[in-house]
């Protein structure tokens, strides 16, 4: 037996098997075309000259034994920062289908090694939990077709859209409209929004596409998408041009883009959709914004006003305030003053058991609009994977409590509830989405799936790529570096986004057509729904069915 | 589904009428029961004063008679007029119904010096607590309504059967107003306070179909906490409950009421002459949209009836009649059965924006459009 010091072994030496992926190449069909290699986002694989022994007996002693033969073949790297991450550009781009990533069916050792030089893990993207979701497993089953006139998804009319704005009791309101007092501003929008992804996070390509696609829907489809900035402001040209009115702007902890968005105000042609104060984030609550010195490109700089090529971690919460209650009132004021009470504003909290005292504040803050929890599931461009893993309350329970809250108040009409964290993670977008509803939002933020659906994302809850902190993103959707974010086709991005919500339209129809639902959205309707797990029921409040 | 059939008259007349026009919607229904409202009473043997209060319901037992009788006497109430129903027994299939009551009362002399509103809240909280006290009593006692001119009866059964075990067919009871509804209650156990019309402080509504946003308008209007907004046993209380919120807590005119539950697109609110407020109006009341289809008949404490139907108008209704009377019903042939004497080219079937009113001298009945004005100084 060889002595294992002549062979390289550290603590963190690993082998192909310890990774989560593992590269199977084919070398009878590779060609040696050297594509898979340079477009590897992470520098996973290499070509390498491998030498073989030809081994032959000879039976003359002038002679050697063995010849050696020389070849060319790829080779993986097992070392934990060029681990493959199972993205699969490789084998997109191999004209010969002779590589391709596996998931490794054994325990990776890889994840007792991700901790190198004292630095935890990070990442971007998602949770990592496979499997049927809560909200994946919940059924309609009020079915009123039996008693009634069917309606028909293809014929009848549907009104489908929620509002988002805060709503004064029908005695108030009736008060302030004789005595020309201020009526709070809604807005009416489709209740599948796009959630808060930065211009930072996202490169231009895909931040165009989106608002492209969201104009489109808006004004040629007639479905009133919005969508949301996220931390980091927005492009000047944006904020003067009249699609600022889709527009959700985020103002988080670390202010980003504020300046750029303040200055634009007069030059505004119209107002946005609404304000968004970020108190927390689903996927790392209690953890600020994090863009990584790789994204922070000149463009992104000057955006953000900051120096090119430098992390920008912004605190937890808003360190300019004292307490939550303070700060939620201040900022919701000063942002509504900012737009002479035109515009909604609402904070974004991440999912948990503390939501319902945010939420009985608001429903006492005169300006509040709304409130948007963002549960564990949520995405994110970059966090630590403690935080993503470990930290966190699921959206079904929260939000179904907070709307139960409201109601015992009889305020579940004023203060719209919006969910987030994990719609649609497993593709079933409008069942999650209306199954929220039906526990009591009035709409939901969807990210990662938007991400997937139009920009073809290739993230998975088996952790398959989920390098978007990094900017080394393969399809370009979370990089700044222009080599890789002109892969990605705007145009065909906006296309994606119109024929998402078109489909998104179609299936809430199908949806409510049978439960005989069409002239308001369900929101609250818990009667129509049941679910295949007694505890789950009885903690919903919804039916136990088996 | 339901059948329904309305019918007010200059004239008063026998709930009996009405029972035939459910008898000519009989294909309809399956004759699970029937639910009666009458308004604008009158007694074979008993001269009536408007001012005082019916109070309706039944006593399944002795001794529910009994507490009820204590109760009323407690609370100073003061027995006018006991109405004696020629009941064949055997013929209604329920066995538990000791007594039905349908008796006048004359106000306690504590009351005299509430004002109006005082008074309507202490009917509603006499009424409710009847209510409660027959439900912690193994359901001994059951109360439909009380309050001044407004009779209700309901049983399970056949309408005609009912109405000839009931003796209503002798006469003895008439009204200028009475609802009709033949209950076929598929969505929930038989209870009698499920029966249609519902009604609350004065104010009575029926549908026939069914209210497939029953659970966020339930959960709404049970967080106002007023305490008339309680039962639920079925889904169509709540359209009874919303009329009374608009009317009465809201005090809208009653146009209002089609806004509310069915209110207008957005395009279409956007082209209206007073849109904003609409639109205003129709988010604060969100909560308050119905969905399915129904077709809701009402009336007031002024005599006046209405008739509407949902947004997609999935179940029409027809009205007709002549001056001084008029009868709406879920089919033609009710309309027919209740006045055979009108010109029946003026019968009108309305559209999913239109509300029907047949104002208390029932000379004519109006229509009105949702497109149209909108009477109201906040819409201004
Ligand atoms: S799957 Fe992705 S990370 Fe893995 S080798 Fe292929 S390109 Fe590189
Ligand atoms: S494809 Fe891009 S956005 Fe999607 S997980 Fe990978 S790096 Fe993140």
């Amino acid at each position: 037996m060889v002595s294992i010091r002549s062979v390289p072994s550290t603590p963190s030496s690993l082998t192909p098997n310890d990774l989560p992926w593992i590269i199977k190449h084919n070398e009878n069909r590779c060609t040696l075309c050297g594509r898979c290699t340079s477009v590897c986002p992470v520098g996973a694989i290499k070509l390498n000259y491998m030498r073989k022994r030809m081994p032959r007996i000879v039976l003359s002693s002038s002679e050697r034994g063995s010849s050696y033969k020389t070849f060319v073949g790829i080779r993986q790297r097992t070392d934990p920062a060029h681990r493959c991450i199972g993205c699969g550009t490789c084998s997109m781009v191999c004209p010969n289908e002779a590589i391709a990533p596996a998931p490794n069916a054994n325990d990776d050792r890889f994840r007792f090694h991700t901790n190198q030089k004292g630095e935890p893990a990070k990442r971007g993207g998602r949770r990592n939990v496979p499997g049927a979701s809560l909200l994946d497993r919940m059924i309609f089953n009020r079915i009123s077709m039996l008693t009634d006139p069917a309606l028909d998804a293809g014929r009848h009319e549907f009104q489908l859209n929620t509002l988002l704005g805060r709503v004064l009791p029908p005695e108030e309101y009736l008060r302030r409209k004789m005595s020309g007092e201020w009526i709070p501003p809604t807005r009416e929008i489709f209740p599948f929004i796009i959630g808060s992804m930065s211009f930072g996070a996202l490169s231009p390509n895909m931040w165009l596409g989106l608002l492209q696609g969201v104009a489109y829907c808006n004004e040629v489809l007639g479905i009133p998408v919005v969508m949301a900035t996220g931390e980091g402001g927005c492009p000047p040209w944006v904020l003067k041009s009249p699609f600022l009115k889709y527009i959700i702007l985020q103002i988080a902890s670390g202010y980003f883009g504020w300046d750029e968005i303040i200055r634009a105000i007069p030059d505004m042609q119209c107002e946005p959709a609404a304000i968004e104060i970020k108190y927390g984030q689903g996927a790392k609550p209690g953890d600020g914004g994090l863009l990584m010195w790789f994204k922070v490109s000149k463009l992104i700089a000057r955006l953000r006003g900051v120096p090119e090529g430098v992390d920008l971690p912004s605190p937890p919460d808003h360190q300019t305030l004292y307490s939550i209650e303070e700060s939620v009132m201040k900022m919701i004021q000063s942002m509504s003053m900012a737009w002479d009470f035109k515009v909604p504003v609402y904070p974004k909290i991440s999912g948990s058991t503390s939501a319902k005292a945010v939420l009985n504040n608001l429903v006492r803050n005169p300006y509040a609009s709304g409130l948007l929890i963002d549960g564990v599931d949520g995405g994110t461009g970059a966090a630590y994977n403690v935080s993503m893993d470990a930290m966190g309350h699921p959206i079904a329970s929260n939000v179904r409590e907070c709307y139960l809250d409201l109601c015992a108040q009889g305020k579940q009409n004023e203060i719209p509830l919006f969910a987030a964290g994990g719609v649609g993670k497993n593709g079933n977008i409008t069942q999650n989405g209306l199954a929220l509803i039906m526990l009591g939002a009035s709409g939901v933020h969807i990210g990662k799936y938007i991400m997937q659906a139009a920009a073809g994302c290739l993230g998975s809850e088996r952790n398959r790529c989920n390098v978007c902190n990094i900017g080394l993103c393969p399809k370009g959707i979370t990089s700044q570096n222009p080599k890789l974010y002109r892969r990605l086709d705007p145009d065909q991005v906006a296309e994606r986004v119109a024929e998402t919500f078109m489909s998104i339209r179609t299936e809430m129809k199908k949806i409510l057509a049978p439960l005989g639902r069409s002239q308001s959205l369900p929101i609250g309707m818990s009667d129509a729904m049941g679910i295949e797990d007694k505890d789950v029921a009885d903690k919903l409040k919804i039916q136990y069915v088996c | 589904m339901c059948r329904l059939a309305l019918k007010t008259a200059n004239e008063p007349f026998s709930p009996f009428d009405v029972l035939q026009a459910m008898e000519a919607m009989q294909e309809g229904y399956d004759g699970s029961g029937l639910g009666l409202l009458l308004r604008g009473m009158e007694f074979a043997d008993f001269k009536y004063e408007t001012k005082n209060p019916i109070l309706s319901g039944i006593a399944h037992t002795e001794k529910a008679l009994h507490r009820l009788n204590t109760f009323m006497q407690d609370k100073g109430f003061d027995l006018k007029y006991d109405h004696e129903f020629d009941i064949d027994a055997a013929s209604i299939e329920a066995k538990d119904r000791h007594k039905y009551f349908l008796r006048v009362y004359k106000l306690p002399a504590s009351w005299s010096s509430f004002n109006e509103e005082q008074v309507e809240s202490e009917l509603m909280m006499t009424r409710l607590a009847l209510r409660r006290d027959g439900e912690s009593n193994d359901n001994d006692l059951t109360v439909f309504s009380f309050w001044p001119d407004v009779a209700m009866i309901k049983e399970v059964g056949w309408p005609l059967g009912v109405g000839e075990a009931l003796g209503l067919d002798a006469g003895r009871i008439k009204s200028r107003i009475c609802m009709a509804q033949g209950r076929q209650n598929t969505n929930w156990g038989i209870n009698l306070y499920a029966c249609h019309p519902f009604f609350i402080q004065g104010i009575g509504t029926m549908t026939n179909g069914e209210n497939t946003a029953f659970i966020p308008i339930r959960d709404w209007l049970t967080g106002t906490h007023f305490p008339g907004y309680i039962g639920y046993q079925s889904d169509s209380e709540v359209f009874a409950h919303i009329l009374h919120y608009v009317i009465k807590q809201l005090k809208l005119p009653l146009e209002a009421y089609k806004h509310v539950i069915t209110p207008l697109k957005t395009e279409e609110l956007i082209e209206h002459p007073q849109g904003e407020f609409l639109r205003g109006l129709r988010d604060v009341c969100r909560r308050l949209i119905i969905d399915g289809p129904n077709c809701v008949m009402a009336s007031l404490p002024d005599e006046t009836s209405m008739l509407v139907m949902d947004a997609k108008k999935l179940r029409p209704a027809t009205i007709g009649g002549k001056p001084g009377e008029w009868a709406m019903a879920s089919e033609m042939c009710g309309v027919d059965a209740m006045i055979p004497d009108r010109d029946r080219s003026l019968d009108f079937m309305p559209m999913r924006e239109h509300t029907i009113i047949v104002p208390p001298d029932r000379q004519e009945f109006q229509i009105w459009s949702q497109f149209d004005q909108f009477p109201l100084p906040q819409a201004a």
